[in-house]
């Protein structure tokens, strides 16, 4: 476990992070990616560019994503709630979901676990479990949306984390918060400002009133209502708060990075 | 692309009505144009769609992979919501040029049940004319003006399904999120089976495929 946090904390290097996550997606698939494309001939006359050419269909796609991300971005109501429900409508079981099995789920111990917090903060002290257990939290049931089309409704207890970043003397102007996590290979997210700062984006440390199990993210997830699941970090070491855009796990991969609810 | 620009010719008037001279156009260009788009940006929606639903099937079969378009859930859902753009931008054009023309109320409408049995079962025993292209029997007019509704209906759930948070007042209209999801399958679905009819008629009457490519 320790070996893992000193991979994944400051200075590392994103590239060989990076690097280990592609490695999940096989080559082959990548490559039907691309052959996707290219048996739809008609293409050619819309973008005027030669689909065969993996390279500009993937570049055209991955413009239209960033385009997606600035139309989302615009969309985005800061105040608009994600709909919540009744307890009795909560899913069970709760579905786990990752890239790798629950044995594999990163199993941390709360004892020697803080939370780091770097980057543009006044305060940049390291958080115990216990200290964050002491902050005001909220219970909130809400629908989690899979980014593979399922849903399911569960109940997240937890602070805000507008509440901690203005505690910890956060850079509220800044663009991003980085997550980082502690699931094999490395996970990581980013989450824009705005989101950040919605009244219902929390930093979980209960599920249905429990404390989170290993299989939800113990011991702290980031609930995003309002964010597509993939953008719900669980296991978090540290987070950063940041105007560069670092990246992460899945979004590096293709996924559209705001995927905003 | 040079005969599209031909039969541009000023025979049309603004209903979309069609002179006596020089020839009959039966599909104007902005129909022709506007259907081939909306062809192509169908075909891209449905194909990743399917790969999108091969990530989290709804029932119990998956499509198979050499039908789909992304290759995985990443590469489908890039695709997806790239091709949205030109399907809802094409389709709202569409929409406002058929309605200000009047083109949708003179060939679209009415559409009565006696109309639609009668032509129906003309149909099923071959005996249903279609000497004139420029005028829609009963059965074409049900089917056109369904499958205007239906992709509606795609899109709205669509967007719902996408911004279920922003949009949770579209949500409310279809129920919930997992049913507005069911509704954006089942419109699909209803999209391919139009599909298939359409194709399979648009063959057997070639002249018909003719009119949508060179409008006459």
């Amino acid at each position: 476990m320790s070996r893992m946090r000193k991979l994944l904390i400051p200075g590392v290097d994103k590239k060989l992070l990076v690097k280990d996550a592609t490695k999940l997606m096989p080559d082959l698939t990548r490559r039907r990616f691309i052959s996707g494309g290219a048996s739809l001939g008609a293409l050619t006359l819309l973008t005027g560019c030669d689909v065969l050419d993996s390279d500009s269909a993937e570049s055209l796609l991955a413009q239209v994503s960033k385009f997606n991300d600035a139309v989302q971005a615009w969309l985005f109501n800061p105040d608009a709630l994600a709909p919540t429900f009744p307890e009795s409508m909560i899913t069970k079981p709760f579905p786990f979901n990752a890239y790798y099995d629950l044995d594999e789920a990163p199993e941390v111990d709360g004892k020697d676990w803080k939370l780091e917090v770097r980057g543009l903060v006044d305060n940049k002290k390291s958080w115990t479990l216990d200290e964050l257990y002491a902050l005001p939290q909220v219970k909130q049931v809400t629908r989690h949306i899979c980014v593979e089309g399922w849903s399911a409704i569960g109940s997240w207890t937890g602070t805000p984390l507008r509440d901690f970043l203005k505690l910890i003397g956060a850079d509220t102007r800044a663009k991003y918060v980085w997550f980082q996590c502690a699931d094999k290979d490395g996970y990581n997210s980013p989450l824009d400002m705005r989101t950040a700062l919605h009244p219902q984006t929390q930093m979980t440390f209960k599920f249905g009133d429990e404390i989170l199990p290993r299989a939800y993210g113990f011991p702290m997830k980031i609930r995003v209502p309002t964010k597509l699941g993939f953008k719900n970090p669980k296991y978090v070491l540290s987070m950063e708060v940041t105007n560069e855009y670092k990246g992460g796990y899945w979004e590096d991969q293709g996924y559209n990075s705001f995927s905003g609810s | 692309m040079s005969s599209t620009m031909t039969s541009a010719t000023p025979t049309l008037d603004t209903m979309g009505e069609v002179s006596a001279k020089p020839t009959k156009v039966i599909q104007p260009a902005w129909v022709r144009v506007m259907h081939w788009i909306n062809a192509v940006a169908m075909i891209l929606m449905i194909m990743s769609g399917w790969q999108i639903y091969n990530a989290s099937p709804l029932f119990n079969f998956r499509f198979d992979h050499s039908v789909t378009l992304g290759g995985w859930l990443g590469g489908a859902l890039l695709w997806h919501f790239a091709a949205m753009w030109l399907l809802m931008l094409n389709g709202l054009a569409y929409l406002i040029t058929g309605l200000a023309t009047g083109r949708f109320r003179s060939k679209l409408l009415p559409i009565t049940p006696g109309g639609v049995f009668g032509d129906l079962k003309a149909a099923l025993t071959f005996k249903l004319a279609h000497d004139d292209l420029t005028i829609y029997n009963s059965v074409q007019k049900l089917l056109y003006a369904g499958i205007i509704v239906v992709g509606i209906v795609t899109v709205l759930t669509g967007l719902s399904i996408w911004k279920p948070v922003q949009l949770h007042w579209l949500v409310a209209l279809f129920g919930d999120y997992p049913t507005a999801r069911v509704i954006h399958f089942v419109c699909m679905s209803l999209i391919c089976a139009f599909l298939i009819v359409h194709v399979a008629l648009a063959l057997l009457v070639p002249k018909s495929l003719r009119a949508m490519i060179i409008g006459r």
